[in-house]
């Protein structure tokens, strides 16, 4: 069975539709590219499988396992295994990164019926994995991402990533606000959780992250629809030409 | 028409309680004395209305209708219904001292060993058997206020408590109000603390119900004076049953080079006020006073409070947060005059408010009254709702939609929280919280 389906959807946003009719289907283990221009309908699809409120689903269904994901609470969605890594994390001032990530580990494994993970358990597990990423212990004391560059911002989407071991990844325009260091380091954090079990959606408008994670297939969207699909080589064909040829095919 | 018979019915009745109830009250001669005086100015105003500025969020002749008989002190059954309540929310390492509807509770009060330079009495001790300089002290309140004034005429206990020049009490003071008698009653309390010269104490007061308490009235003062070089950590927590009322009134006074740190946070009462004033009479002092109202239902809670900088040279800040959910009502009203002569003053307030429903409302009047040219003054206020966008990422990581607004909430209130100093008294206010939070769940 496919991991995520896309069937023919249509969304509005304030009387606006934005995407009319896109259809996707992802099987786990697999890494899709997203590709587009701007106002195409990359976000607003990373959203709306995210279950964000304001948008309004007119057509048009998204399957994930088989399950009717839009019947579904964004808190359920993130249980079942999906991640949205957001384009701009939110800051909490107030609310320490260290009770943020116990409380959603937590909140995801009560709904899954499993059991929570006790204070030195998810201690160790956080070390491990921000180990991995390297994550200063110090970035996990202060406020969700209160003060953090973006490249902070990223890495500590990464970490939440790493730490959920969600089963579909969407990563919205990961590489917006960047500098190319900064790039590769997140870049190394997505590729280190690349398995056959789990698969990823790289929302992207450049090419350029795509030579860091590199896709097995790549669909351009335009005006709201899928316009062509294929394996890597099409994103460098769009990187050649630009988008302008498939804003005419749309 | 019918609103004055009421009215006129409604003081009849409390003439009578307060005839009746006279001669049983604590202290003669001039306690007595100030007791018909206050009485008489309680009586000219009434319960007061919005109408009176001071009042006009907070209508207590809409919200009360009548002042309730006074309590009748507890028998042995609401004394040991009031032992479980005082367990039940009991903390480690302070000296508990217990007002059981109203009445000084010896048996569920610590009073052995007490420290070198500490003294604690009760207020009926005082008004029948104190010395003359006390009682003045405890009679001093202005009786302008109604609510002071209705207070005074009918308090019956409390607890005095002097700790003298130079001591530092190690442990903190635990006053717990406890309503158990199961009549709709109300009980009339007055406390008093002095703090000499270079002393310090910290304050804890709980305002808690026992099982079986309904719909009483709690109507409370307490005074305070913080000498010269001294320090006073007080935190109050308004804990009542959701139908009680809780009215309270205070009254500090800081001496040179004091310090003040104060927290307070109503989640209980159906009605709430609490009316502070706090005044500087010497240099160099500082006030810090935090506020928090977590308010749900058709509650509501008045804070009031009234810097006074009478002399140069002294700070204070006010933080306040209202979180306020279905139909409550959250008031703060925080008024900062500055005297003509109080130069160098740096006073801040910022208060901010969190509306959880469309009904919910929430009233901030900022006064500020500056007489004074080199001063650093300023007051701020925010009302409005959690953000989407932070809710959204919450719930996109797994939280449930209350388990995301109790994070945002609890973060909302944090600053006004992190004022405590002590490690303890913050993880006590930190579960009262918490229990608000839960109980939304």
């Amino acid at each position: 069975m496919a991991l995520l389906e896309v069937k023919n959807l249509q969304v509005r946003v304030e009387e606006r539709e934005i995407l009319h009719g896109l259809s996707l289907t992802v099987n786990p283990g697999e890494v899709h590219a997203i590709m587009g221009p701007n106002g195409s309908g990359k976000s607003t699809l990373s959203h709306v499988i995210a279950g964000k409120p304001g948008y309004e689903v007119t057509g048009g269904e998204i399957l994930f396992r088989g399950e009717d994901l839009l019947e579904m609470s964004p808190d359920a969605r993130a249980a079942k295994g999906v991640f949205l890594a957001f384009q701009y994390p939110v800051e909490i001032p107030g609310v320490a990164t260290m009770n943020f990530l116990r409380t959603a580990l937590n909140a995801q494994r009560k709904a899954r019926g499993e059991s929570e993970f006790s204070t030195p358990d998810f201690l160790k597990k956080v070390r491990e994995v921000a180990a991995r990423l390297n994550i200063p212990q110090d970035m996990l004391r202060r406020g969700v991402n209160v003060g953090f560059s973006g490249g902070e911002k990223k890495r500590n989407e990464i970490l939440q990533m790493a730490l959920f071991e969600p089963s579909l990844c969407i990563l919205d325009e990961m590489d917006s606000g960047l500098d190319i260091d900064a790039l590769k380091v997140a870049a190394d954090g997505v590729n280190a959780l690349r398995s056959p079990d789990r698969a990823m959606v790289v929302i992207t408008h450049y090419q350029r992250l795509l030579n860091y994670i590199i896709p097995d297939f790549v669909h351009v969207i335009s005006k709201g629809r899928v316009v062509k699909s294929g394996g890597k080589e099409l994103a460098l064909e769009l990187e050649a030409s630009g988008y302008a040829r498939f804003e005419d095919a749309a | 028409m019918n609103v004055a018979v009421a009215k006129k019915e409604t003081g009849r009745a409390l003439s009578d309680s307060f005839a009746i109830a006279r001669d049983r009250l604590p202290g003669s001669g001039k306690v007595a004395e100030a007791r018909s005086a206050a009485f008489a100015a309680f009586d000219r105003v009434g319960l007061p209305n919005r109408r009176i500025e001071d009042w006009k969020y907070t209508d207590l002749r809409a919200l009360l209708r009548e002042v309730l008989p006074p309590a009748p002190a507890p028998d042995a059954a609401a004394l040991s219904r009031a032992a479980e309540a005082v367990r039940l929310r009991a903390i480690k390492g302070v000296r508990r001292l217990v007002l059981v509807d109203g009445v000084f509770a010896a048996k569920l009060s610590e009073l052995g060993g007490l420290e070198k330079g500490l003294a604690v009495r009760t207020l009926r001790d005082v008004l029948e058997a104190g010395d003359a300089a006390l009682q003045a002290q405890l009679l001093a309140p202005d009786n302008s206020n109604p609510m002071v004034a209705l207070n005074s005429a009918m308090m019956t206990d409390g607890v005095v408590v002097e700790i003298a020049d130079g001591v530092v009490l190690k442990q903190p003071l635990h006053v717990v109000h406890v309503a158990s008698g199961t009549a709709p009653t109300a009980r009339f309390t007055r406390s008093l603390l002095r703090l000499g010269k270079a002393a310090g104490a910290t304050l804890v007061e709980s305002y808690i119900a026992a099982d079986g308490a309904r719909a009483y009235q709690v109507h409370d003062s307490l005074l305070v004076t913080i000498g010269d070089h001294s320090r006073l950590d007080h935190v109050r927590l308004v804990e009542d049953s959701d139908d009680a009322a809780n009215i309270c009134s205070v009254v500090v006074t800081l001496g040179a080079r004091a310090h003040l740190n104060t927290f307070g946070m109503a989640s209980g009462a159906a009605v709430s006020r609490y009316q502070a004033t706090i005044a500087f009479a010497g240099e160099h002092s500082r006030v810090e006073t935090n506020g928090v109202n977590l308010l749900n239902g058709r509650q509501h809670a008045d804070t009031t409070m009234v810097m006074d900088h009478a002399v140069p040279n002294c700070a204070s800040r006010e933080v306040f947060r209202a979180v306020v959910d279905d139909r409550a009502h959250s008031v703060f009203q925080g008024r900062i005059i500055v005297r003509p002569h109080a130069q160098k003053t740096d006073a801040k307030m910022m208060t901010r408010a969190l509306l959880l429903s469309d009904e919910a409302e929430a009233d901030n009047k900022p006064e500020l009254e500056i007489f004074a040219d080199d001063v650093t003054c300023g007051h701020g206020a925010t009302t409005g709702a959690l953000d989407e966008s932070l809710l959204f990422y919450l719930r996109a990581r797994g939280l449930s939609e209350k388990e995301a607004q109790a994070l945002l909430i609890q973060a909302f209130v944090g600053e006004a929280i992190e004022s405590i100093v002590s490690d303890e008294l913050r993880e006590l206010v930190v579960a009262a919280a918490r229990r608000w939070l839960e109980a939304r769940q």
